[in-house]
């Protein structure tokens, strides 16, 4: 009998490598609606208190809040200079150009480990009491680089001539740059936004030396692993997925959308 | 800044520009002056510094020496937006993110003009373009897209459009339209127009003065007629047009003519035609003024004539055949009889003689360098 091994093993491979990326996620949505009395590891019953009442814990909310604020605020401050930096590389001649590009790949290469450290002692070194706003430091410094790479390859596919149609449009350096170069590059800025966002809002190792007694959501979920994780994480961990999920949905749809309109 | 905006065309001139790029000179001491509502063509070939004549008119460039004026208003120190110049870009650079109509109304809108949707629909009427107004630009086809361009760029009515090779991306007979169009609109508008292009075609049936562009200089400038009639250098000899060209040193000079013995034979062209009387000199024939013979003809002394040669190819164009003649001393000779049912029946290979008036004879003041030599 002939065995045709294309047919079976290539589906059967993929099929477990995708069950096996979806355990964790399956099985943090499913114990997120598990009732619970002392912990969330043994399934007891079906309920929907913990999405009802997600900040019955104060801590996992207050944590997640605080992971909020900090993702938004320096994803707002790393996307503004790191866009800026992005357009100095790619459009202007300056000394230290070259330099500047291969600084930028340090904080790619370098391990968090040690990067977190570093920051830390210069903290303690200028006697910074960690908290809240040196997390935010920590994180538009290590999202920087990200945010230049990303937009830099948008700036690079960006007709110059395009400007200068502009400038000769009777339009002002700012008005060239609000009117032509940022819609342009809005969707490389955009992409580098949700990039920040994303490292930001799941960082751990930099976040933990650089907090102080400040609680993010990852710390918390790290500090409550250990007796099981409350539900209630569950559920903020599931609200998160769901989120970008439909948000990267959004986005498809829309892009042939508009593909679909352009052919027409 | 109140840049004052007029409905007819301005001059310009250019006095003394100069324009040194690392590693290499673009513009060498560039004079140029442009009447007011004037289709005014910058011809040459690529890397002749043309379009950076243009870029530094338009204030995209600046000029390492010299002085910009349009209406005799000095606009050297003049930012881009600040020049009442507008320009047709190569590629068109159509904003990819607005309408067509948003578009054409960019300038309109920056200067606060009022009601700016309504004269950019004006103005794709006068392109007709109005039925595609809420189109992006990459929807368009490339002949539209350079309509919008040039929308974009004659709603502002500026005193002078600059336009940068702004048919080189159309097909032949979309060329040949747009040609005509924008011919025709210029004298609706009244606007000057500064045309770079390296298509001689394109440059002589639009412009009224055709300027001549070499390696940074203007070597000739004129009337397309009269430029073809009568080019000055060598290169102006060839770029426009074709020239049949002969190099001899000068043995005979009257009142009226000049005449060079070229291997044996003489070439003689009228003196007012001729840029050099003595020395070493070239004397050049258009291809379609001379006209070959199979027999030694009998020509009185206003006729040059030289032969015998063999045809070594022969093409058909269309309106005409192209011959080449191979006359020993002489190089290649090219000669263009026009098909008109009636030119001489020859063969390749066939032996002919070939003449023209010394009428039609010019001389350069150069001699043509010896890589034009082979080229032609």
């Amino acid at each position: 009998m002939k065995f045709s091994l294309g047919k079976w093993l290539l589906p059967t491979y993929v099929t477990l490598a995708f069950i096996f990326t979806m355990i964790p996620i399956g099985y943090t949505f499913v114990f997120s609606f598990n009732k619970v009395e002392k912990s969330n590891i043994a399934w007891k019953e079906f309920t929907f208190d913990n999405w009802l009442n997600m900040c019955d814990q104060p801590v996992v909310c207050e944590a997640f809040g605080n992971s909020l604020a900090i993702a938004v605020i320096s994803t707002l401050i790393s996307t503004a200079l790191g866009t800026a930096i992005a357009i100095a590389l790619g459009r202007y001649k300056f000394k230290g150009r070259s330099a500047t590009n291969l600084l930028l790949f340090l904080p790619m290469a370098t391990p968090e480990v040690v990067m977190g450290a570093g920051l830390a002692a210069q903290f303690l070194n200028v006697g910074i009491s960690k908290g809240f706003w040196t997390i935010v430091v920590a994180h538009v410094m290590f999202t920087l680089s990200f945010v230049v790479v990303t937009v830099k390859a948008r700036v690079a596919t960006l007709d110059p001539r395009l400007e200068e149609a502009g400038r000769d449009l009777y339009a002002n350096a700012s008005s060239v740059f609000w009117r032509i170069t940022f819609p342009l590059l809005l969707p490389g800025i955009m992409a580098a936004a949700m990039l920040s966002f994303a490292l930001s809002f799941d960082d751990f190792i930099i976040t933990q030396f650089n907090s102080g007694p400040e609680t993010t959501f990852p710390k918390f979920v790290y500090t409550a692993a250990a007796r099981g994780i409350p539900p209630e994480a569950n559920v903020i961990g599931s609200l998160v997925f769901i989120v970008a999920i439909a948000i990267v949905m959004i986005v498809q749809v829309r892009a042939s959308l508009k593909a679909k309109k352009l052919r027409a | 800044m109140a840049t004052e905006f007029v409905a007819r065309g301005q001059d310009l001139e250019l006095v003394g520009i100069h324009k040194e790029f690392p590693g290499f000179t673009a513009i060498e001491n560039l004079d140029l002056k442009i009447p007011a509502g004037e289709f005014f063509a910058l011809l040459g070939p690529s890397g002749c510094g043309k379009t950076t004549t243009l870029r530094i008119v338009a204030g995209l460039e600046e000029a390492t020496r010299g002085k910009v004026l349009i209406g005799g208003k000095d606009v050297t120190a003049s930012k881009p937006h600040e020049r009442p110049v507008n320009t047709v870009f190569q590629s068109y650079a159509l904003f990819p993110h607005m309408s067509v109509l948003e578009n054409v109304a960019f300038g309109l809108r920056q200067r606060k003009v009022s009601d700016p949707l309504a004269k950019a629909t004006e103005a794709l009427q006068l392109v007709e373009l109005e039925h595609l107004a809420l189109r992006k630009p990459q929807q368009l086809s490339g002949g539209q897209q350079q309509r919008v361009a040039l929308a974009r760029a004659l709603v502002n009515r500026p005193a002078l459009l600059l336009l940068d090779e702004p048919l080189g991306a159309l097909d032949l007979k979309l060329r040949r339209q747009m040609q005509v169009e924008l011919k025709a609109i210029q004298m609706e508008v009244g606007l000057t127009f500064l045309h770079v292009t390296h298509d001689q075609e394109e440059a002589m049936d639009m412009a009224d003065t055709v300027a001549v562009m070499n390696k940074g200089e203007i070597e000739q400038m004129g009337a397309p007629e009269a430029l073809y009639d009568r080019p000055k250098t060598a290169f102006v000899a060839r770029f426009l047009g074709q020239s049949n060209i002969f190099v001899g040193d000068v043995v005979e000079e009257n009142d009226h003519s000049i005449s060079i013995s070229c291997n044996g034979q003489r070439i003689a062209a009228p003196k007012k035609r001729s840029e050099k009387h003595s020395g070493k000199v070239a004397l050049g024939v258009r291809p379609e003024k001379a006209t070959f013979h199979a027999d030694k003809p009998d020509l009185d002394s206003n006729h040059n004539l030289v032969g015998p040669g063999e045809i070594i190819d022969i093409r058909f164009t269309g309106v005409s055949n192209q011959y080449l003649i191979d006359v020993p001393g002489f190089g290649d000779i090219t000669v263009f009889a026009q098909n008109v049912g009636k030119s001489p029946v020859v063969e390749l290979g066939a032996h002919v003689w070939v003449s023209w008036k010394v009428e039609h004879a010019f001389g350069l003041s150069d001699l043509p360098l010896k890589a034009d030599n082979d080229e032609a």
